[in-house]
């Protein structure tokens, strides 16, 4: 290491000047706008081969600083309308454009399902919810929790019953993780019993019981709490419905939630 | 003044090391590169040729000109030639600004040479006003280059900083941008990391503002881009040439 000399043999004028200079800096820096990901600016993505030649050699780091770069795109924070400028179709190829860079990475679907399918507007919210859905067959036990979620939306937002059905269908028939809770594979009953049909969600629940798939005391528990519920509302329609048929069809049942 | 017959010197090494034929091949496999793109390009060639080469050449010509300064300085440390310099009548300053001027008049005929493809694929003024932002990023690097080969007199050092340096200044408004979007707003350590980020752009020039491709395609910087550019580039060099004086006073030769 070379030897220094003191900083009072620097020239004043060197020191004043390093000083002036710096702040000339820092006041230049303040003045210029700070950068901005504005809705505008998310043009479609380049084709999966483009984007590979991109990356180097390295899709799944480009895929990881692709991602935490697209989701500054028209964020405002605090806003109560939040990607409303956004086109949804273009974010939602980038988001399968990252996917094909690292299909492993659970932050495309995560984001998809619980950050730009929330927003309030129903029309977009389907486009990222449909996205979760085409893209949960790619891996099923590994994306369920995004495809899970979807049908919460799609039942408790969009109040969209067949298309919470069609979530919970797949992951009944495609999701065989053992990680994965029971009421994952055991969404289609309630959401049956949502849409008022009682009966095939009965005989769904009841099936699930017999089977002895349930392995879970509190979620056989549960479940067979939720059959005598149905029961019970089946015994009561069938009542009401012999004493005053106008009147079961001007009341339809209450809707359960799993 | 012994600034000028050192700037002269320095220029006179660049016209007699490789630096000429390097132009010239970055100038040749510009042109080969032109030749493919046409080839396998459907529209917009001439975009695509002019895009995809002066991301090319702007990224060769940053190479070559750090290159040079820090090899440059290297060499001349190593033949005591700094020693012998100020052993006359010379202050440090005088040496260090005539260095200077040297390698920014090398920046600028660098700049100059390898924008000159480029004419074949978008107007002469988009690409006048290309090369005249690419002449102030290239003042900012051979001022960064300088000042870091004399802080840290190694050539591997001294390019490592100097890469990290060009790296972050072109990607500090997205490390902005990112640091900005955290979910989470309560939270202390991502404000943290929002200032740090905020504090790190303060600090470095904006070179993603500067020598834009798009110029060439879209109609051409405006005035505000140059004048930005310009006005960024003499602040800059004169708070790096600052930093370097002030460290070149401070080291006992």
């Amino acid at each position: 290491m070379a030897r220094t000399r003191p900083v009072a043999d620097v020239p004043r004028w060197v020191r004043a000047g390093a000083i002036a200079c710096l702040a000339a800096q820092f006041a230049w820096g303040t003045m210029q706008p700070p950068p901005r990901a504005e809705a505008e600016d998310l043009s479609p993505p380049p084709s999966p081969g483009v984007a590979r030649l991109l990356a180097v050699g390295e899709p799944v780091a480009a895929a990881k600083v692709l991602m935490l770069h697209l989701q500054a795109f028209d964020y405002r924070k605090g806003t109560n309308v939040p990607y409303r400028n956004l086109d949804y179709d273009a974010l939602a190829a980038w988001l399968e454009l990252i996917l094909d860079l690292d299909p492993a990475g659970q932050y495309p679907l995560m984001t998809a399902a619980r950050t730009y399918a929330e927003v309030p507007d129903p029309v977009r919210s389907r486009k990222m919810l449909e996205l979760v859905y085409r893209e949960y067959f790619a891996d099923p036990n590994r994306r369920w929790p995004w495809l899970a979620h979807a049908a919460v939306v799609a039942k408790h937002r969009l109040k969209d019953m067949p298309l919470a059905l069609r979530y919970a269908t797949a992951l009944e028939r495609h999701t065989t993780a053992p990680d994965a809770p029971v009421w994952v594979r055991q969404m289609v009953p309630f959401i049956l019993a949502d849409m008022g049909e009682l009966e095939q969600a009965r005989i769904l629940i009841g099936g699930l019981i017999a089977s002895g798939q349930v392995r879970d005391a509190r979620d056989a528990k549960m479940l067979e709490r939720r059959l005598q519920m149905i029961e019970e509302r089946l015994a009561a329609e069938a009542t009401g419905a012999a004493a005053d048929p106008a009147s079961s069809a001007r009341h339809p049942p209450a809707t359960e939630r799993p | 003044m012994s600034i000028l017959p050192i700037a002269r010197i320095t220029l006179l090494e660049a016209a007699r090391s490789r630096l000429v034929w390097l132009v010239g091949l970055a100038l040749v496999a510009s042109l080969a590169v032109a030749g493919f793109l046409q080839q396998v390009a459907l529209i917009e060639v001439r975009e695509i040729q002019g895009a995809i080469i002066a991301a090319l050449l702007r990224a060769c010509a940053a190479f070559f000109v750090v290159l040079f300064v820090v090899m440059s300085m290297v060499r001349e440390a190593n033949d005591k030639f700094l020693e012998l310099a100020l052993s006359q009548p010379m202050p440090r300053a005088g040496y260090l600004l005539g260095k200077y001027l040297g390698f920014a008049a090398v920046a600028a005929a660098v700049a100059v040479a390898l924008s000159l493809p480029l004419a074949l694929f978008a107007p002469v003024a988009h690409v006048a006003g290309w090369a005249l932002s690419l002449v102030c990023e290239l003042l900012i690097m051979a001022a960064v280059s300088l000042f870091c080969v004399l802080t840290l007199s190694h050539v591997l050092a001294a390019l490592t900083a100097v890469a990290g340096f060009y790296v972050l200044a072109r990607s500090v408004a997205a490390l902005q941008i990112i640091a900005a979007t955290s979910p989470d707003t309560v939270a202390l350590a991502p404000r943290i990391a929002d200032w740090i980020a905020q504090g790190i752009a303060l600090l470095m020039p904006r070179l993603d503002r500067m020598t834009q491709s798009a110029w060439l395609a879209d109609g051409g910087p405006g005035v505000a881009d140059l004048a930005g550019a310009l006005g960024q580039a003499g602040i800059y060099v004169a708070l790096i040439l600052a930093a370097a004086l002030f460290d070149l006073y401070r080291q006992e030769l």
